[in-house]
This record gives structure tokens, C-alpha cells and sequence, in this order.
């Protein structure tokens, strides 16, 4: 490559950031991804939710003006088995006649640094809501920019898997959960 | 001139070991999988796997020291057909000792549940989740037990016959007594 394109391309991908922030508002469903893995009797279990809906704006300038909602329908869950899939509909698990959504409302976002920020905000599951602190990543893209983050939920905060569920030694009481996000920006 | 009636010490033991896990672990597995989704069932499931992957442990075992060792030879009043299926009934067990856990771990895997080993010993995944291969598994599992169920019930029943009904000293050949009882 000739030393001259090299200078151009460099100066463009320093210029772009400056030049015009990028807002990112509109969320690409299919690049994003809410997956899951607990522990029952020391065996992984990898799961995850098909369906949600993210509404969110984030300008890396401007990240403590970043809002973010997510909105999960839990009868969309891949809980390991199509067993587990009904077993977690149920009034022991989520509950779901009566509370078929899991929501996420962010409520502050600061800065870490090297695109890293902490989100926090509550989450309201099996009608029960706690605060959450959230560690996401940001990576800019060409067409989209991808937000990753992951904790881990401790089920019986929420209430999930009650009963003769709520032994630990079987079913395992942290979950982690990642997702993905991605949104184009303009 | 020593006659040896007995198999070695360590084939003894391996066989009684491999029986005892899977008169266990038979039953278990016939009643586990009609059970509603329970704790119960999920530690069950788990047991089950614990004594499967022991039993393909052991049979290896076993089959290494079948291979290098020579059995004891059959009494004379054995005839030669009861030889010929007491060979190809012996080999089958062995087969299927080994390709029975093999088909439970590979259905495990095609269900997209790693086996842990006493939920300890993390096995790797045989294939990659999949849920056709995963019914089409239970159904070779299946089989495969009832075949081996078959095969056992022969071969306790040969063993019973020739030692009281043809009163012909076989059950010390796995037995623990080093005294001959002839």
C-alpha cells in the first residue's frame, strides 16, 4: 500500500469520531443476543431468550445521557430442554401467565474508559425489582456498533425456581447472563 | 499338574463391579426418565451418568485384561455349540458393556448436556448439540439395554445350569473362593 492512502486512511479514522458523533438509536435484532448458563449438579447448561425488544440512545460523547431499555418475553426462553423450556413457565419458575416479561430499565451510565462503561439500572422479574450493575463494552463498527455485557443474576433474589427448586446443591443460583446489543448509529 | 478353575483375581473383581453398577444403574435408568421434572429426576440423571461412565472405565479395564489373559478353560461336560455361544454371548457382553455408556454419553452430548463425572470431572461433548440425534440415541440406548438384559439373563442362566443342574463346578471360575470345589 502507498504510504500516501495509508496517511489518508489513518487521518479519516482519526477525523470520523470528532467529526460527527455518532448517536446510536436503532437496534438490529438479529446481531443481538440475551444468552444464559447455570449449573444443575455441576453440569453447564447453556439457555437464552429468542425475543425482546432493546429501546436505547448512546452517544459515546454524551454517555451519561444514555438510556436503555430491554424488554424479554420469557415464553421465548431456550432453557436447555423443551422439559426445562415448559418446567420454567410454570408458578415455581417464572410465573409466566402472570408475569411474562422480564424488564431492564437503565438508569445511569458512566464512563470506565479504553470504551468500557458501567450501566446501572433495575431489573424487574417475577414482579420483583432490583438495582443492577451492569460492566458493558463498547465496540464502534462500520454498520453497527455492538454493546456486550454480563452478569450474574442470582435466581432466588427473583424468586425463580421456588419450592422444592430453591435447593442450590441441584440447581445452582447464579446465573450468568450476556448479551449483545447492537445499534446503527447516525 | 494345577488345574486353574478360576479366573485371575483382578477379571473377579471387574466383573463383579460391572455387575453390581449395572443392576443399578438399569433400573435407575428405566425409572428415571419417566419421572416428571424434579430435583429427584435431575440427580438421578446425574447418578445414572456417574455409574455409566464408571461401567465404560471398568469394562475397558476389563476387555485389556480378557485380551492378555487366558480364561479359565470350560469343563468337559460343556459341548462344542455351547462353547461357540458362550464365545460369541461373552464377546457381545463386552461390545455392548462398552457401547452402552458410549451411547448414554453421546446422547447426553446430542441433548447438550455435558456429563461431569461425579459432578466433578468435566467430560468433553462427543458431538455437538442435536436434537434428532439425540431422540435417535435413546432409542439405540434402548436397545442396546434390553439387548444387554437378554444377554445377562442367558448368561446367568447357563452359569446356574451347569453348576446345579449338570453339578459341574462353574460358579467358583468367578467366584471368591481359592479352595476347589470339585
Amino acid at each position: 500500500m502507498k504510504p500516501t492512502i495509508r496517511y489518508w486512511a489513518l487521518l479519516a479514522a482519526l477525523a470520523t469520531p470528532a467529526a460527527h458523533a455518532v448517536e446510536y438509536r436503532t437496534v438490529l435484532p438479529k446481531q443481538s443476543a440475551i444468552s444464559f448458563e447455570f449449573r444443575q449438579m455441576g453440569v453447564p447448561v447453556a439457555g437464552g431468550f429468542k425475543r425482546f425488544t432493546t429501546q436505547m440512545v448512546f452517544d459515546p460523547a454524551k454517555p451519561e445521557a444514555a438510556s436503555a431499555r430491554i424488554e424479554i418475553d420469557l415464553a421465548s426462553i431456550d432453557a436447555g430442554s423443551v422439559e426445562a423450556d415448559d418446567e420454567s413457565a410454570g408458578k415455581l419458575w417464572f410465573d409466566r401467565s402472570v408475569y411474562p416479561k422480564a424488564v431492564f430499565t437503565a438508569s445511569q451510565v458512566r464512563a470506565l474508559g479504553n470504551n468500557r462503561y458501567e450501566m446501572r439500572g433495575t431489573l424487574t422479574l417475577k414482579g420483583k425489582s432490583r438495582p443492577l450493575v451492569v460492566p458493558v463494552t463498547y465496540r464502534p463498527g462500520q454498520n453497527a456498533a455492538t454493546f456486550d455485557g454480563a452478569f450474574i443474576l442470582n435466581r432466588l433474589e427473583f424468586g425463580i425456581g421456588e419450592g422444592m427448586w430453591a435447593d442450590v446443591a441441584t440447581v445452582a443460583n447464579e446465573v450468568q447472563v450476556k448479551f449483545r446489543i447492537a445499534a446503527s448509529g447516525r | 499338574m494345577t488345574l486353574n478353575t478360576r479366573y485371575t483375581t483382578p477379571a473377579i473383581v471387574l466383573h463383579w463391579l460391572v455387575a453390581l453398577l449395572v443392576f443399578v444403574g438399569f433400573p435407575l435408568g428405566v425409572y428415571m426418565h419417566e419421572l416428571p421434572l424434579s430435583p429427584t429426576k435431575l440427580q438421578l440423571y446425574s447418578y445414572h451418568k456417574w455409574i455409566g461412565i464408571t461401567v465404560l472405565l471398568l469394562a475397558g479395564l476389563r476387555v485389556i485384561w480378557r485380551l492378555t489373559h487366558r480364561p479359565p478353560p470350560l469343563p468337559d461336560s460343556v459341548v462344542r455349540w455351547q462353547r461357540q455361544v458362550s464365545a460369541v454371548v461373552h464377546g457381545l457382553l463386552y461390545v455392548l458393556l462398552l457401547a452402552i455408556p458410549l451411547s448414554g454419553w453421546l446422547m447426553s452430548s446430542a441433548k447438550g448436556f455435558p456429563v461431569v463425572w461425579f459432578g466433578v470431572l468435566p467430560l468433553p461433548d462427543l458431538v455437538d448439540k442435536n436434537r434428532e440425534l439425540g431422540d435417535l440415541l435413546v432409542g439405540v440406548h434402548q436397545v442396546l439395554n434390553f439387548t444387554l438384559l437378554g444377554l445377562v439373563i442367558l448368561h446367568v442362566a447357563a452359569a446356574l445350569k451347569h453348576h446345579f443342574i449338570e453339578r459341574q463346578p462353574f460358579l467358583q471360575r468367578m467366584g471368591w473362593s481359592k479352595q476347589e470345589q470339585l
